[in-house]
């Protein structure tokens, strides 16, 4: 499904569809002839990358280089690579089209993605940088039972990882399929194969430095396609809006809210799953292992959110200059039809943008763009997940931490292998799937999974095991079966006529059952392990706080 | 009383004022900032869905653009700026404090 076909077809029920473009699902898409400026500087950058993978390769020794890099990358640095964490190919795609199609909700839209980053500085950063070493089941077992708690962090951590690998996938196999005119199944696999050469070979330091390269293209792309489209307009933003809405066929009306999140619980539920969803992406939150102490953990943030409000509102401004460039151009719609569907479909606006703007070779470059951000992404993903199954899965809870560095090296290489396949095969079966509910998924299970026992057991003493394993699992069942009782697939999926569950996002409901459970099993539970697990809370807060202690391990 | 999991090294930091200062000080600058920014985002929520007339006025008479869009674009650019005025404090006087702390305890 198209984002045009998304928002015409929207009721207030139907608003949480849009994140999905956000965060990758670009739907079915028409295979376009062979770009060959796009292969040529996709391939560029792909030598450029297996370069540095070569040069990354031989700085990979030990498990901390692999998963953290070491902790040897700088505040700034980092800020760049979470900032290519977080921009995937799809928040160009899918905000600027947002911005195309309805205006102003676009931009509340892009404001709500962005509002969770300064609350993951003010709250997290330094926590989880004092507290973790490589994954954040380290944080939530710190003082709890290693067994069963970092067995449900990592599993709580696999999940995302998987849902979000194959949205990743599924929108790389048909973005590439539309720009590179390249077969579905091959994008799929090119995409596969790359993530697990990065990740195998260069570890964390060559995922780090491609997610940098890609948010330096993305932001160079980005600012350079903004300057054109402003150039057309003698660089007044109030022109781009008057001629905006003399252009889009909502006129005026695209200069306030809309119908889009007119309803206040869809708009909430929304905004808690994408901002404390944001904060619990095991692949975010490994990000802040990688410098060495909470000074570089704060600086990253700082340089991240700089650079994504940034490009957050170039978007906004590429969608804005698109209603006029791209939307009264006929040919840039099917059959020259003004207003009718887009060609390569909704989400293409900003890709048209770049041709009006640039012709063939900026178009090119900008595909290009968008196939270097998807393969940063899955890597990050792909690091992630291996890191959940070697360190906590395999390392700490099968043999009990008396792996050996190359044992656990050994298997978080296959497993990197691992999930490298599993994506290509699951991307492949998802083809023809809409894949909108894995979106609601992710955010859902990582804000009602995850999140609760991260921040529980970072401010609340009274956590326990129990109270732990129980919310979890509460937030689990509830954020699963609201998402299947929502639109996304009871209505679409399913093809029953109306929703049960009539809100996108279950984050509000879900994630307040599980921190509900949490308390409420926590303050009944009167173990004895309990006791001590209250106990330990004092040292674990004086670590979080001083870092007193962290340095040390890191080095492990 | 303390549990077997007690660690010496923390006891001492815990019995060090700066400790108890530092912790004060800083958790009431996230706790301020985190509410101007969750606070600010989610009036705006509210504006949105209860009165979205209010940021479809015209910034004047004869403009096109909506006062929307600037308060939109504050909310990004204020919020990231908040993370600059954390990341000072942190980094310069809480981070000194934290090295003093760390300091007196592990000599």
């Amino acid at each position: 499904m198209t984002a045009r076909r998304i928002l015409l077809a929207a009721s207030a029920a139907t608003l949480a569809a849009v994140p999905a473009l956000a965060a990758g699902d670009v739907g079915q898409l028409e295979k376009q002839p062979i770009n060959l400026s796009a292969i040529g500087m996709f391939l560029a950058f792909v030598v450029m990358t297996l370069g540095i993978t070569y040069w990354a390769a031989s700085r990979t020794r030990s498990t901390s280089d692999f998963y953290t890099a070491g902790g040897g990358i700088t505040g700034f640095q980092n800020g760049l690579a979470i900032a290519g964490d977080y921009m995937s190919a799809a928040t160009l795609l899918g905000l600027s089209s947002l911005v195309f199609a309805k205006g102003y909700d676009g931009f509340v839209y892009t404001i709500s993605f962005f509002v969770g980053w300064p609350i993951i500085l003010f709250l997290l950063a330094e926590r989880l940088r004092n507290l973790g070493h490589f994954t954040f089941a380290d944080i939530a077992s710190y003082r709890l039972d290693q067994g069963k708690i970092r067995t449900f962090a990592a599993i709580g951590s696999l999940t995302v990882v998987c849902f979000y690998l194959i949205v990743q996938m599924v929108g790389a196999g048909q973005l590439i399929k539309l720009l590179f005119g390249l077969d579905y199944n091959v994008a799929v696999i090119v995409v596969g194969v790359l993530m697990v050469v990065y990740v195998t070979f260069g570890g964390m330091i060559a995922t780090t430095w491609v997610q940098i390269i890609k948010a330096v293209l993305l932001l160079g792309g980005g600012i350079l396609l903004a300057f054109l489209a402003l150039s057309r307009f003698g660089f007044s933003l109030e022109a781009i809006a008057r001629s905006a809405i003399a252009s889009h066929k909502d006129g005026v009306k695209i200069m306030g809210p809309g119908t889009l999140l007119a309803d206040p619980v869809s708009a909430v539920s929304l905004s808690l799953g994408l901002l404390f969803g944001t904060a619990a992406l095991p692949h975010i939150m490994m990000r802040f292992f990688t410098v060495p102490n909470a000074r570089e953990a704060r600086k990253s943030v700082f340089y991240a959110s700089g650079f994504i409000g940034f490009f957050f509102l170039i978007v906004c401004v590429l969608g804005m200059a698109a209603i006029t460039i791209v939307g009264t151009d006929p040919q840039f719609f099917e059959g020259g039809k003004v207003g009718g569907k887009l060609i390569g479909g909704g989400n293409m606006p900003v890709m048209h943008l770049a041709k009006a703007l640039g012709g063939d070779l900026f178009l090119g470059f900008l595909s290009a763009v968008a196939f270097a951000t998807i393969l940063a992404v899955v890597s990050g993903l792909a690091l992630a997940g291996a890191s959940a199954i070697a360190h906590d899965l395999y390392a700490r809870v099968i043999r009990k931490g008396e792996a050996t560095e190359r044992e656990e090296m050994r298997v978080s290489k296959i497993a990197s292998l691992v999930l490298g396949v599993l994506a290509v095969v699951l991307g492949i079966a998802f083809e023809k799937q809409n894949v909108a509910f894995l979106v609601g998924l992710t955010f859902g299970v990582a804000a009602s999974v995850n999140f609760p026992v991260l921040i529980l057991s970072m401010y609340w003493k009274g956590l326990t095991t129990r109270g732990a394993l129980a919310g979890g699992i509460a937030g689990l069942i509830s954020a699963v079966t609201l998402v299947v009782l929502s639109n996304a697939v009871w209505v679409v999926v399913l093809n029953n006529p109306a929703p049960i569950f009539p809100y996108e996002q279950p984050a509000l409901f879900s994630m307040t059952l599980a921190f509900l459970v949490t308390i409420v099993v926590s303050k009944l539970d009167s173990s004895a392990s309990a006791r001590a697990e209250r106990e330990a809370f004092e040292d674990q807060f004086v670590r979080s706080q001083t870092g007193i202690g962290a340095a040390a391990a890191a080095k492990h | 009383m303390h549990s077997p999991a007690n660690n010496p090294v923390y006891e001492r930091v815990r019995r060090n004022p700066k400790f108890h200062e530092l912790v004060r000080q800083r958790s009431r600058l996230a706790l301020v900032l985190s509410a101007v920014v969750l606070v600010g985002y989610y009036a705006f929520m509210m504006v949105v869905a209860f009165a979205p007339g209010l940021l479809h006025k015209p910034m004047s008479d004869e403009s096109s653009l909506s006062v929307g869009f600037p308060i939109g674009a504050a909310i990004i650019i204020l919020s990231w700026l908040l993370t600059g005025v954390y990341s000072h404090f942190a980094n310069g006087r809480f981070q000194d404090l934290t090295d003093e702390i760390t300091r007196e305890t592990l000599q």
